[in-house]
């Protein structure tokens, strides 16, 4: 019988697992995905935006402003990347300076740190603002991070701290029981007391399973984005923003915590969470927007294109409550943008306002930190020869665009928690993930996985079951 | 820090011609730094013949051309180390580079021969809208797959692109049972050899799909099934001439890239056409004493020549290194109407020994045409050309009294008479 | 009298060839090609299409799981995948020398199979290893 059982191993997932795993609790994490942080997580701004603009009186707005302040120190204690780039929102017309002030405004009152700049000073900042801009205002507690690698932090040391994670298993009903619920997967038969439905564009089929009252509904919104390779000079430092409009933030210029850029995205209403597929319009539609902003962007230098669906509800803010109609099942649901800037907050707000109320939660006296994760590329010439005498693994190169070696490779499989699959290994250390996409590297790291996991590279998956690489040996 | 005179960055075709003719020209402090297990590039995994008639007179597959070289350069007991990636390039010609044994090491070059070759490029880089399942490969990886360790990588496939990589694996797939269900090219030409296209998909009764794209990629796993359209003139799919085919795996050959990022760090100039080094007569970048040959520099379609490249960036290294080569702006090449570009793209007459090898390439097809070039403006010399297309590289050699007098610019034209 | 274009697949050049046919399609005239075998070429193309054929056979005990391997003359055209179900029941061990006959005489084509490399023995996972190698 688990205390606590999330549904979905996304950031907000992840973020919850990693915090309560520091309780006395028995916890568990499900997710039909092969891997943690596989769906919005996996594809979205990966901003940590400053709570500057959603709704008055929203927990969109409270959470944001509050998730902004605490995520710095989380990375830092976790060993991941955080950068406080800063943002600009910048005006390209009367109309929108006249929103501009609003937004100022609202921001000032929210008691985030905003500034007006001159067209000049802005340009002085930022070379690459475009010549359409006439008004900007700077956001300096905006930040960036590498959205997966925190959420796959939280979960290392959330399974370090025994939180177990079930992955590649689709939950499939949920029974209320006296004791609590009975959680019935593609794999196997599970109780628990209290249920956190956390699981993105399905919450509200989560949620029908258990309800025939369901109250919100989930309408996916997809955003196509595409990357740009590291380049020499950078385009930009800061996050850059048009003025918000109904359809959202708008198409964004974002340096990201690797030396990239993304552009995008665009909003479109989509029938379902699984069509995260990019379409000509919408990428022709990013390619045509950007350039409102940002000058000068080489778009021969795009290396990839990407689209996430994010899991905004009917009800427009973030839904987190009991539910009114289930005892102990907890939705935590349409975490769309600011989600990602939001989910520390999130978490925190679920445990001290609706959690602690539940179930007594007294804090572990033994809590195992994570072991960060051994990054070459940060270390000097000593210490990279040192680590190769021991280990020749980690003078072997792998993957020549990001400079991965094997023994990071082999680091990211063994870990607890480790990648199973090559997108797995994408998404822990990067290979693939530069200006050859993996053409390069990507059959050594079929090789490295096929052997560390002892299985034929027939085996080995993209992703999830269905998604082999290798269909046959020849001559055979 | 250990100092070389000559250090060559990649250890295939075009820098393992460079090394044996730079020591053949009195260099014998050489280091060759390659990245993969073994010396020979890209061409260990080319199997299919065709290389080294102009060489050699003879007719061989790609490892065995490699070995050729391989053989010769270990005669002369040129030192190079494989497994052996670099991972920094300086201007001042210092080299890092990690191997599992030595770790991470610096060394000093007088002179930098840069000959990494070039990269696919990928679905990322020409936005091909659909899902992102398995089974999208580039055609060069799916050929280590096949000729290297074994692997099919698919059994129903489609193959985007008409580049000479891919035509060359639409046979190779079909010989070890897959069925290959098309090539679609977007421009109306291929982009690779006639004679590929003969041998490898017309014996084969592969159709070819000139001027159509990839609209659509389905399958959230692995590819189950993608669909084609025709492009107008603008490129754009035409909405009504989609066909879908059920395919498990797409093959990219969709063009190469010059593999640059070390240039780029030792703040090289490149050429916005060619992607590569702006490169003089000698084959010496912008950056003094550092050299480029083979598809680093520009993306050839035969290796004779990247080898006859290298052997004259090889020369001229080792030339530089007894301080032969003299420092002049000289003149300019240029490409106009009808021609994608001219190399080298600088001329210093000093240099040049008897003649001097022009090569360009047209961008688009030229059928009973004429080839024009200029002397600063002054119609100099009209050559009659069968047939020229985009995929081939064109030759223009010229004798050094017949560019002595140019002042500023050599241009080269493609039209019709 | 007809007239045929077609791609001389002799060497990459690629040269482009007119043929020129009478009716009972015996070749008269070629033109475009650059040397002499571009009219042998289209000549047996015309009658009797042969090919080269390369692939590969399993090997032990080398760097790689295959040998790449070549016809050592012409085939006809047609014979390409009889000649692959030869190949594909073969298995041979390092170390090989360029030029080695795998198959003497394959299908009584009068073709032999060779190797297109020369492969070292290897023994055990060379993955990992590095050889730093002054060849002399």
């Amino acid at each position: 019988m688990y205390d606590i059982l999330i549904v979905g191993a996304g950031i907000v997932g992840c973020f919850l697992a990693h915090d309560l795993s520091k309780k006395e609790l028995k916890v568990a994490v499900f997710d039909r995905e092969a891997d943690v942080a596989n769906k919005a997580t996996m594809a979205n701004s990966a901003i940590i935006h400053s709570g500057h603009d959603p709704l008055d009186n929203t927990l969109k707005a409270k959470l944001n402003v509050r998730g902004n302040e605490m995520y710095e120190s989380i990375c830092k204690d976790l060993g991941v990347s955080f950068k406080r780039t800063s943002a600009f929102v910048a005006a390209t017309s009367m109309e929108e300076e006249d929103t501009l002030d609003m937004l100022y405004q609202q921001t000032k009152n929210r008691n985030i740190p905003v500034m007006y700049l001159t067209k000049e000073e802005a340009i002085k900042k930022e070379p690459n603002l475009s010549d359409h801009v006439t008004k900007v205002i700077e956001l300096p507690t905006t930040g960036i991070v590498y959205p997966w690698e925190v959420a796959i932090a939280l979960a290392e040391e959330a399974s370090e701290n025994n939180v177990d994670f079930y992955l590649n298993e689709q939950v499939e009903k949920i029974k209320k029981t006296q004791k609590g619920f009975e959680v019935i997967t593609s794999k196997g038969n599970y109780e628990a007391k209290i249920i956190i439905n956390a699981a993105g564009v399905c919450s509200d089929k989560i949620y029908g399973k258990v309800s025939s009252k369901v109250d919100f509904e989930i309408t996916p919104r997809k955003g196509e984005y595409f990357v740009l390779d590291k380049l020499k000079k950078p385009l930009v430092s800061r996050v850059i923003y048009p003025v918000p409009s109904s359809a959202g933030k708008g198409v964004l210029v974002v340096p990201t915590t690797h030396g990239n850029v993304l552009l995008g995205p665009n909003s479109e209403m989509v029938d379902s969470g699984e069509l995260n597929n990019n379409t000509k319009d919408s990428l022709d539609y990013v390619k045509k927007e950007i350039h409102k902003t940002v000058k000068n962007i080489p778009m021969d230098k795009v290396i990839h294109s990407f689209a996430g669906v994010r899991p905004t509800s009917t009800r427009h803010d973030f839904i987190i409550e009991e539910a009114k109609d289930v005892t102990d099942f907890i939705n935590v649901a349409g975490i769309e943008s600011p989600g990602l800037a939001s989910a520390p907050a999130i978490s925190e707000y679920v445990i001290n306002e609706i959690l602690s109320k539940k179930i007594r939660m007294n804090e572990k006296n033994m809590y195992t930190k994570r072991r960060p994760n051994i990054k070459l590329k940060e270390m000097t010439e000593e210490e990279k020869n040192e680590l190769v005498k021991k280990n020749p693994a980690f003078g072997k190169i792998v993957c020549r665009c990001e400079q991965i070696t094997e023994g990071e490779i082999i680091d990211a499989i063994r870990r607890p928690l480790g990648a199973t699959t090559v997108k797995g290994i994408k998404k822990r250390v990067r290979p693939g993930m530069g200006r050859c996409q993996g053409g390069f590297c990507e059959p050594l790291v079929v090789d490295i996985l096929a052997r560390e996991r002892k299985i034929s590279p027939l085996e080995v998956r993209l992703d999830g079951d269905n998604s082999v690489m290798l269909m046959e040996e020849t001559k055979e | 820090m250990k100092e070389y005179e000559i250090v060559i960055i990649g250890g295939g075709s075009a820098g393992l011609a460079s090394a044996i003719e730079a020591y053949k020209n009195g260099c014998k402090s050489i280091l060759i730094l390659e990245r993969d297990k073994e010396l020979g590039g890209i061409l260990l995994q080319c199997i299919h013949n065709g290389f080294g008639l102009h060489m050699f007179s003879e007719e061989l597959s790609g490892p065995a051309y490699a070995e050729r070289y391989i053989e010769q350069l270990k005669e002369l007991g040129i030192e190079y180390k494989v497994n052996s990636m670099v991972i920094h390039l300086s201007k001042d010609k210092i080299i890092q580079y990690v191997n599992p044994t030595e770790g991470y090491v610096s060394v000093k070059a007088k002179a930098v021969i840069l000959a990494m070759g070039c990269r696919e490029r990928t679905r990322g880089a020409i936005a091909i809208p659909g899902y992102r399942p398995s089974g999208i490969w580039t055609a060069g990886t799916a050929q280590r797959y096949l000729n290297m360790e074994g692997y099919l990588v698919g059994k129903r496939v489609f193959i985007l692109g008409s580049g000479d990589i891919g035509l060359i694996m639409a046979r190779r797939m079909t010989l070890e049972g897959a069925k290959v269900c098309g090539v679609a090219e977007l421009m109306p030409y291929s982009n690779g050899l006639p004679r590929n296209i003969k041998q490898c998909l017309e014996d084969f009764d592969i159709p070819l799909y000139l001027s159509h794209t990839i609209t659509n990629i389905k399958g959230k796993d692995r590819i189950n099934s993608l669909v084609i359209a025709q492009v107008d003139d603008k490129l754009c799919p035409i909405k009504g001439t989609e066909k879908e085919f059920e395919v498990d795996t797409l093959l990219l050959s969709v063009g190469l890239i010059p593999e640059n990022g070390l240039s780029e760090e030792a703040d090289i100039l490149l050429h916005e056409k060619t992607k590569g080094a702006i490169v003089n007569e000698s084959y010496e970048t912008s950056v003094e004493g550092i050299f480029a040959c083979g598809n680093v520099l520009h993306v050839h379609d035969l290796v004779d020549y990247v080898s006859s490249e290298g052997m004259k960036a090889g020369r001229a290294a080792a030339k530089y290194m007894k301080g032969e080569l003299t420092q002049k702006e000289g003149f300019q090449t240029e490409g106009k109407d009808g021609i994608g570009y001219v190399l080298p793209h600088k001329v210093n007459v000093d240099n040049v020994e008897d003649k001097i090898e022009c090569m360009f390439r047209v961008t688009g097809i030229y059928k009973k045409a004429v080839i024009r070039v200029y002397k600063d403006g002054n119609l100099f010399k009209t050559i009659k050309k069968q047939h020229m297309a985009p995929a081939e590289m064109e030759k223009l050699i010229l004798k050094k009294e017949e560019i002595e007098d140019i002042k500023s610019v050599l241009s080269i034209e493609a039209g019709y008479e | 009298m007809t007239k045929k274009e077609m791609a001389c697949i002799v060497c990459p050049m690629s040269c482009h060839l007119e043929v020129t046919l009478d009716d009972n399609n015996n070749m008269i005239e070629v033109i475009g090609n650059t040397c002499k075998r571009g009219e042998v070429y289209a000549k047996s193309e015309l009658k009797n299409p042969v090919r080269m054929l390369t692939s590969t056979v399993k090997l032990e005990g080398g760097l790689y799981k295959r040998l790449p391997v070549i016809t050592s003359v012409n085939i006809p055209k047609d014979k390409l995948f009889d000649v692959m179900k030869e190949i594909n029941k073969i298995e041979v061990c390092a170390p090989i020398k360029v030029g080695d006959i795998i198959i003497s005489d394959v299908c009584g084509l009068h073709a032999d199979i060779v190797a297109s490399r020369s492969v070292e023995r290897t023994d055990g996972d060379n993955r990992t290893e590095s050889n730093t190698c002054n060849s002399k």
